[in-house]
């Protein structure tokens, strides 16, 4: 599994750039809002958890089609499915690579960029930990995506309409842990509702992905 | 010691093949012959345990390799079309992450022996994206023989290699079955190795 982590890592660092246009989108998605908007503090505030959630939720769907694709053309995918080790577990170890190169850069990058919606530090560190907690539910279910289309025409288009309606809980309780916390309530329903559905996916969607990649292998 | 018996490989609506039945002893290699289309990548796909066979089964040591499977993905090695070569890593980088996936944990010491063995010397650091279609094969083969593994199954070994290339795969394969080991493999070139037999689809 590590071997695994470690080569999509290596790979990446290969191939900056197409990590950094996911992320260089999140930061230009993020900052369009206030130019347009204007200087409203407390309308930037209200609407900030929103945009910053789903900016996070179109920047990771950006590197789902190259989750198993390339993977899948040169034969890797092959071996992996050959390998002594379980198929599962080097699946899981792609999602976990897919996090740490898209996912994780996100948490970091959400409080400099709440800083231009006028969030505090409170509400700041809230953002982080639900991105935190939402970020890899996201390749979690977004691997289930990108396996089932793999090898479809057109299948980047197919993989958004597919994924992005099961991003709406992540999205709603991501985005309402950091409202709640902005009109002066209790927080721990929302991270608990995502952290709950993060430990079902941790274990469910390896298990859908690899089933779904077998199917594509065959 | 690998058997199979009333193979069979449906595609779509056509029907490649039926009742195919092999069986490998250590020792011998077996050469999968039959035009372009015939189904010889279906079965060695159907052996390794890719594809689910329409009909019949694949034992391996007199057991299914289902029932089997990481103890059979274990002994076993298979080299595809498409060779799982990472472009933009370097041909020592590919090897040693690719014997990682095998499960074997390669020194780099080793895997530089076992790419200048192959002919690699002064290439091992460049990204395999540079290198020559044969060469990159080479690196394929450099993976084949870090896992130690009992049967070779290879997908059409000979492509893309030189002529000096072919003879030392030959010889590499000629001692893996003097050591007791197996391999089933197609190739449309007639195999200088002895203890084959040849199966037509």
């Amino acid at each position: 599994m590590f071997v695994i982590i470690r080569r999509d890592l290596l790979i990446a660092a290969r191939r900056k750039s197409e990590v950094l246009t996911a992320l260089f989108f999140f930061v230009i998605v993020t900052s369009l809002f206030p130019l347009g908007i204007g200087p409203e503090p407390t309308l930037l505030k209200k609407i900030a958890p929103g945009i910053l959630w789903v900016a996070a939720l179109l920047a990771t769907m950006l590197g789902l089609t190259r989750m198993f694709a390339p993977d899948h053309a040169d034969g890797t995918l092959e071996q992996m499915a050959l390998a002594p080790t379980p198929f599962g577990l080097l699946v899981a170890g792609k999602v976990v690579a897919h996090w740490l190169v898209s996912g994780l850069p996100l948490v970091l990058l959400a409080p400099v960029l709440g800083i231009q919606f006028g969030l505090d530090a409170g509400a700041l560190g809230i953002m982080m930990i639900a991105l935190l907690l939402g970020t890899p539910l996201l390749s979690l279910i977004g691997a289930i995506g990108a396996a089932l289309t793999l090898g479809v025409r057109g299948g980047g288009v197919l993989l958004s309409l597919l994924v992005l309606p099961l991003y709406v809980p992540a999205l709603i309780f991501g985005a309402g842990a950091v409202e709640a916390h902005l009109s002066g309530l209790d927080v721990t329903g929302h991270l608990s509702l995502l952290a709950a559905m993060l430990a079902l996916a941790v274990f469910f969607a390896p298990w859908a992905t690899t089933a779904a990649l077998r199917i594509a292998l065959e | 010691m690998l058997t199979a018996t009333g193979l069979a490989c449906v595609r779509g609506e056509r029907r490649l093949f039926s009742g195919i039945d092999l069986a490998v002893a250590p020792g011998e290699w077996l050469h999968l012959q039959g035009e372009n289309g015939a189904g010889k990548t279906s079965l060695l796909r159907i052996l390794v345990g890719l594809t689910p066979a329409a009909e019949g089964d694949v034992c391996w040591k007199g057991e299914s390799i289902r029932r089997l499977d990481e103890d059979y993905r274990r002994d076993m090695v298979y080299l595809g079309h498409h060779g799982a070569i990472k472009e933009d890593l370097t041909a020592l980088e590919n090897l040693q992450l690719g014997a990682g996936l095998d499960g074997v944990e390669l020194a780099e010491k080793d895997a530089l022996a076992s790419l200048w063995c192959m002919g690699l010397k002064g290439r091992e650091e460049l990204p395999v994206r540079v290198l020559s279609q044969g060469q990159k094969r080479r690196v394929l083969l450099a993976r084949l023989l870090a896992k130690k593994a009992v049967l070779w199954v290879l997908d059409e070994p000979f492509t893309a290699l030189d002529v000096k290339a072919v003879a030392m795969l030959s010889d590499l394969i000629g001692e893996h079955l003097a050591s007791g080991g197996m391999a089933v493999l197609t190739s449309h070139q007639a195999m200088p190795i002895a203890g084959g037999k040849a199966l037509q689809l």
